[in-house]
């Protein structure tokens, strides 16, 4: 499935903000990411499987419930890196 | 953090806002640099349980120069990292992070230094490589004589006016704790609540601050030690009074350089600001180099460098306009 990276992460995959992944959850998409972009899943999600403050995860456009989420091939994933500060 | 090993590796401590905590990696003096394979993070926490993440890595000290490869990290939330290939993969150091005091020892809570209560001031005895001494941010000095394998606190003699008991075992706040390079035994600490002595024979500190002016005070940020004069050391007095402004005295910046082991001490501010001087130095942002004289260097939160090159008898700013100064290494690289 398509992945959409936000600009903060593409020193990981040489550049492209669009990559594909392969996973039936998104736990199994991150650990797809990673095994192709070594580091890049710790950017993400902490020690503790947590989402990172601030990131944001979607699936089609709306808010991923949880790492655990259940995912069809035809899925989007878009990750965005929120804004912080001023 | 230069290796002194090699004089080409370099590590840095980096939190992208977004990203969170990493250390990367130079092998050519800064040119590229890569991320660690392998960054320091706590275990993951059983199912059910809450369990801790890293915030930022705060310091970094490369091992002994027996140990090859050896680097030491520490962290906020406050715990102990190691590393055994030049700072590519880390694991955590069992002894401290799994020591059954150890949520004791830490402070957790909300309330903390700014950014977070730290584990700082990893030493590694240059006379003795399995003596680690550290140091923590509302924590206090700890020691370990087998290499991390066990700790000890390390805080006889130094005051905690913020804690009930005035001999307290731990819940110290050091700001920065050095080992010296030139006698074994020799420890110096800036604290929270001044500046102390320690003599590794004994196991009481000695309030050497005391011997500062009265108007200046002994509380400050930076512990700098002269690389071959155990005897020689250099501090940098902030404001410590009432609502802790952490500014020099006054707005009149000043280092204070003591030659005989903190019994008298010499204001030291030819080429400083003579007024209006109100930037911070960080606890990593002041240091010597190995020459003779000996340099020092300390870097401002104003985004300042200034050099002594008379071992603080006369100072010269040298770089302007970078951003906030968190540390500043030297190194010797040729």
């Amino acid at each position: 499935m398509k992945v959409v990276l936000p600009s903060p992460l593409v020193s990981y995959t040489a550049g492209r903000r669009e990559v594909q992944a392969a996973g039936a959850t998104l736990a199994e998409v991150l650990a797809d990411l990673d095994r192709q972009f070594p580091g890049i899943r710790f950017r993400m999600i902490d020690e503790q499987d947590a989402i990172r403050q601030h990131i944001r995860i979607f699936v089609n456009r709306e808010p991923a419930p949880g790492l655990a989420a259940a995912l069809a091939s035809t899925d989007e994933v878009l990750i965005i890196a929120a804004l912080s500060g001023g | 953090m230069i290796d002194p090993r090699d004089r080409r590796t370099v590590l840095a401590a980096v939190r992208a806002g977004h990203l969170g905590p990493t250390v990367m990696r130079s092998t050519d003096l800064g040119k590229t640099w890569k991320e660690a394979a392998k960054p320091p993070a706590f275990p993951k926490a059983p199912e059910g349980e809450a369990g801790e993440s890293v915030h930022h890595v705060f310091w970094l000290t490369p091992g002994h120069a027996r140990n090859p490869g050896r680097w030491y990290a520490g962290t906020s939330p406050q715990a102990l990292f190691q590393s055994d290939d030049a700072g590519v993969t880390w694991q955590g150091v069992a002894g401290f992070n799994e020591h059954p005091m150890r949520d004791k020892w830490i402070n957790k809570g909300e309330e903390g230094p700014p950014d977070g209560a730290t584990l700082h001031s990893i030493n590694v005895d240059p006379f003795d490589p399995r003596h680690l001494v550290i140091g923590m941010s509302m924590g206090g000095v700890f020691e370990s004589r087998d290499e991390g394998k066990s700790w000890k606190p390390l805080n006889r003699g130094v005051e905690a006016n913020f804690l009930p008991d005035p001999e307290a075992e731990y819940g110290h706040d050091p700001h920065c704790v050095r080992v010296s390079a030139a006698a074994p035994g020799v420890v110096y600490q800036q604290n929270h609540c001044g500046i102390y002595r320690l003599d590794r024979k004994a196991d009481r500190w000695t309030r050497i601050g005391d011997n500062m002016p009265k108007a200046v005070g002994d509380i400050g940020f930076p512990m700098v030690l002269h690389p071959r004069d155990p005897n020689t050391l250099w501090v940098f007095p902030m404001d410590g009074t009432t609502v802790w402004p952490r500014v020099p005295i006054g707005g009149k910046p000043a280092a204070f350089r003591s030659r005989d082991a903190g019994n008298s001490w010499k204001r030291l501010d030819q080429g400083l600001p003579k007024g209006q001087g109100w930037f911070t130095v960080k606890r990593q942002s002041m240091m010597a180099d190995a020459l003779d004289p000996v340099g020092l260097y300390f870097g401002t939160t104003g985004g300042e460098v200034w050099a002594s090159f008379d071992e603080g008898d006369n100072w010269h700013c040298v770089v302007q306009h970078l951003p906030e100064i968190y540390a500043v290494e030297t190194a010797l690289v040729a």
